[in-house]
């Protein structure tokens, strides 16, 4: 019974977060509306770092080599073969779960710090590679998909994803599919394992659980829908570039995160939208943004290790989920 | 120049990098061997000490050499202290917890690199070498200067090795690192010790950073190169073992100098940086290391 009414309230809240950004699109200022339309985005590969970190508990510090995957999956394919926007996104989600499978195939051999750093590595030697081939991938520099490939006609249908209102649907549409299969995987059975396991895995082990299959099939998820968010970002922003494969795009998803709250579902778009917003405002005063970064990361850490929602989470509303 | 040439400065640049490469990766490898701490910060430890040599250089008037020995003596001690206090008001208050610790230091890695931005600026500038006596070899001549850093890395690697095994000192931080808690016990502080061993290894990187800046000039940005080097020496040497630590250097440094001296320098990286990755994969207690977690 009370399984039932805290389930009914879950959906309700995440049927009307969606609802909300849906009718922003029609309210907010044009800045404010390109804003959101980035920060749902990046919230993707937030909420994809999130099932790794916050429940499954595996600290990943590589994390922009999945984001990347995606968004040279995508941007490459599109821009050097020609291939349309579907393929191209199609591409970048298989490259992140091709490369997830590896990585989490060799990486979870190991365990806690030994863990974060083979996944930095890993990531590090992708960041390399894309300056290794800057032939095609132009390095630092990057390069801009054209307005033309980001551009699809079906029939009567034309899609523009220059236009800042599909984009920001299409954004939207991203970010509400990945919100609710995070909520089923967290609530299912499964997702339950992988709780487990954060929490005592030679428990779990005990219990007759495989708990090699289930961190990699969670390794293999995150990187899939960091993938997306990644294909997506350089389809909808239409710029691909190395910068996102540095170390600071694996740290970055992990202070979202931490701030909005790890193991919370919507904790991730918290997390980004305010620290969007904290570097969005103090710019305007301030170029030293990585200062606030910074601090904002000590005092989380020690003052409020579970985030926004954590603590709500824990002090008034016991179903968040 | 034809290959034996060529490889004898592939491997004088290589002991160069080595040399510095030991001392950095020495005080990440302390700091993580007692405290248990991965201190994502090191590698603005290391920048830091660049920074600060430079500005300190800059004060002095005269011979070079004043500048330069002013440098070395006076950047590794606010370093250190620098390094003191973030370990008294951050990583004490976590309790050493280890994921908690790797998100401060993180935390720490932007703002030191942001103050640097801000209060250095983005210019690279060198420092003066203390001479600049060229050494002739029949193909080649070769700086005086980057063979006596090899020599005064080596000097600093024995005297701490030789603190560590055979004074009172290493003594107690050996018995901090098997047991802290039977330690605390014995009455040794276990807190001092901490809040020491992170100083020190923080000192050996700004060490290291002073050696470097006649070389290589100080950058904001120069940390990370340095960070992700020493994690790789500090692996493949064996979490928590000095000797390994050394020895993994000299090898890394000697590597990286050939490979980049006759294929590309990027390449070189991402073959090193592979092959550690899967040494910590395959033989995560190194190659040295005796069974670590």
């Amino acid at each position: 019974m009370k399984q039932g009414n805290s389930a009914s309230k879950v959906y309700l809240l995440h049927g009307a977060v969606i609802a909300l950004l849906f009718a922003l699109n029609f309210l907010l200022p044009e800045y404010h509306h390109g804003v959101l339309a980035r920060v749902m985005v990046l919230a993707v590969f937030a909420m994809g770092y999130n099932l790794l970190f916050g429940y499954s508990g595996l600290l990943s510090l590589g994390h922009a080599m999945f984001f990347s995957a995606g968004l040279y999956g995508a941007g490459l394919t599109v821009s050097h073969l020609g291939w349309t926007m579907a393929a191209g996104f199609a591409a970048g989600l298989v490259s992140g779960a091709l490369l997830a499978l590896i990585i989490g195939v060799l990486a979870l051999r190991t365990t806690g710090v030994a863990f974060m750093i083979v996944t930095m590595m890993f990531a590090q030697v992708f960041y390399l590679l894309t300056l290794y081939f800057a032939e095609w991938t132009r390095g630092d520099e990057g390069f801009v998909l054209t307005q033309n490939a980001r551009r699809i006609d079906m029939g009567d249908l034309h899609f523009n994803l220059t236009d800042p209102a599909t984009r920001y649907l299409a954004a939207l549409f991203l970010f509400s599919v990945v919100l609710l299969a995070t909520l089923a995987i967290v609530r299912s059975a499964d997702g339950r394992v992988l709780v487990a396991i954060r929490e005592n895995e030679e428990r779990t082990r005990m219990l007759g659980y495989d708990t090699f299959a289930n961190k990699l099939a969670a390794v293999v998820v995150s990187g899939v829908i960091c993938a997306a968010a990644g294909a997506a970002y350089a389809l909808l922003f239409g710029y691909v570039g190395s910068t996102f494969a540095t170390v600071q795009y694996s740290i970055l998803p992990l202070l979202w995160v931490l701030l909005g709250g790890a193991a919370t579902t919507l904790g991730p778009l918290i997390g980004t939208l305010f620290m969007f917003y904290v570097v969005d405002i103090t710019s305007g005063y301030t170029s030293a943004y990585l200062l606030i970064v910074g601090i904002a990361l000590i005092l989380l850490v020690l003052y409020f290790p579970k985030g926004i929602l954590g603590t709500v989470r824990e002090r008034w509303i016991r179903w968040l989920p | 120049m034809s290959f034996g040439p060529h490889l004898l400065l592939a491997t004088l640049e290589g002991l160069v990098t080595s040399a510095v490469l030991a001392l950095t990766a020495l005080g990440l490898s302390l700091v993580f061997g007692v405290m248990r701490v991965v201190n994502v910060a090191h590698g603005e430890f290391f920048m830091l000490g660049a920074v600060l040599a430079w500005w300190i250089a800059s004060l002095a008037t005269g011979h070079p050499a004043i500048g330069f020995l002013l440098a070395l003596g006076v950047s590794p001690l606010i370093v250190g202290a620098i390094a003191l206090v973030a370990e008294r008001l951050v990583l004490r208050r976590l309790d050493y917890n280890p994921e908690a610790t790797i998100v401060a230091t993180i935390g720490m890695l932007y703002i030191i690199q942001q103050l640097a931005l801000t209060f250095y600026g983005p210019e690279a500038r060198p420092v003066e070498a203390p001479f600049s006596y060229r050494i002739l070899f029949p193909w080649f001549g070769y700086s005086g200067y980057k063979l006596s850093v090899i020599a005064f890395s080596a000097i600093m690697l024995l005297a701490t090795l030789f603190v560590l095994t055979r004074t009172k000192i290493g003594l107690v931080m050996r018995a901090t690192q098997y047991d802290s808690e039977t330690a605390q016990a014995f009455g040794i502080p276990v807190g001092r010790v901490y809040a020491g061993v992170f100083a020190l290894g923080a000192m050996l990187a700004a060490i290291a950073a002073v050696l470097i800046v006649p070389i290589q000039q100080a950058h904001y940005l120069m940390g990370l190169d340095p960070l992700l080097l020493s994690f790789i020496v500090v692996i493949i040497g064996g979490l928590g073992s000095l000797r390994g630590t050394v020895v993994a250097a000299v090898l890394i440094g000697l590597s990286d100098g050939i490979i980049s001296v006759f294929f590309s320098p990027t390449l070189a990286k991402i073959i090193a940086t592979m092959i550690v990755a899967m040494v910590l994969v395959f033989r995560p207690q190194g190659l040295f290391g005796t069974a670590a977690r």
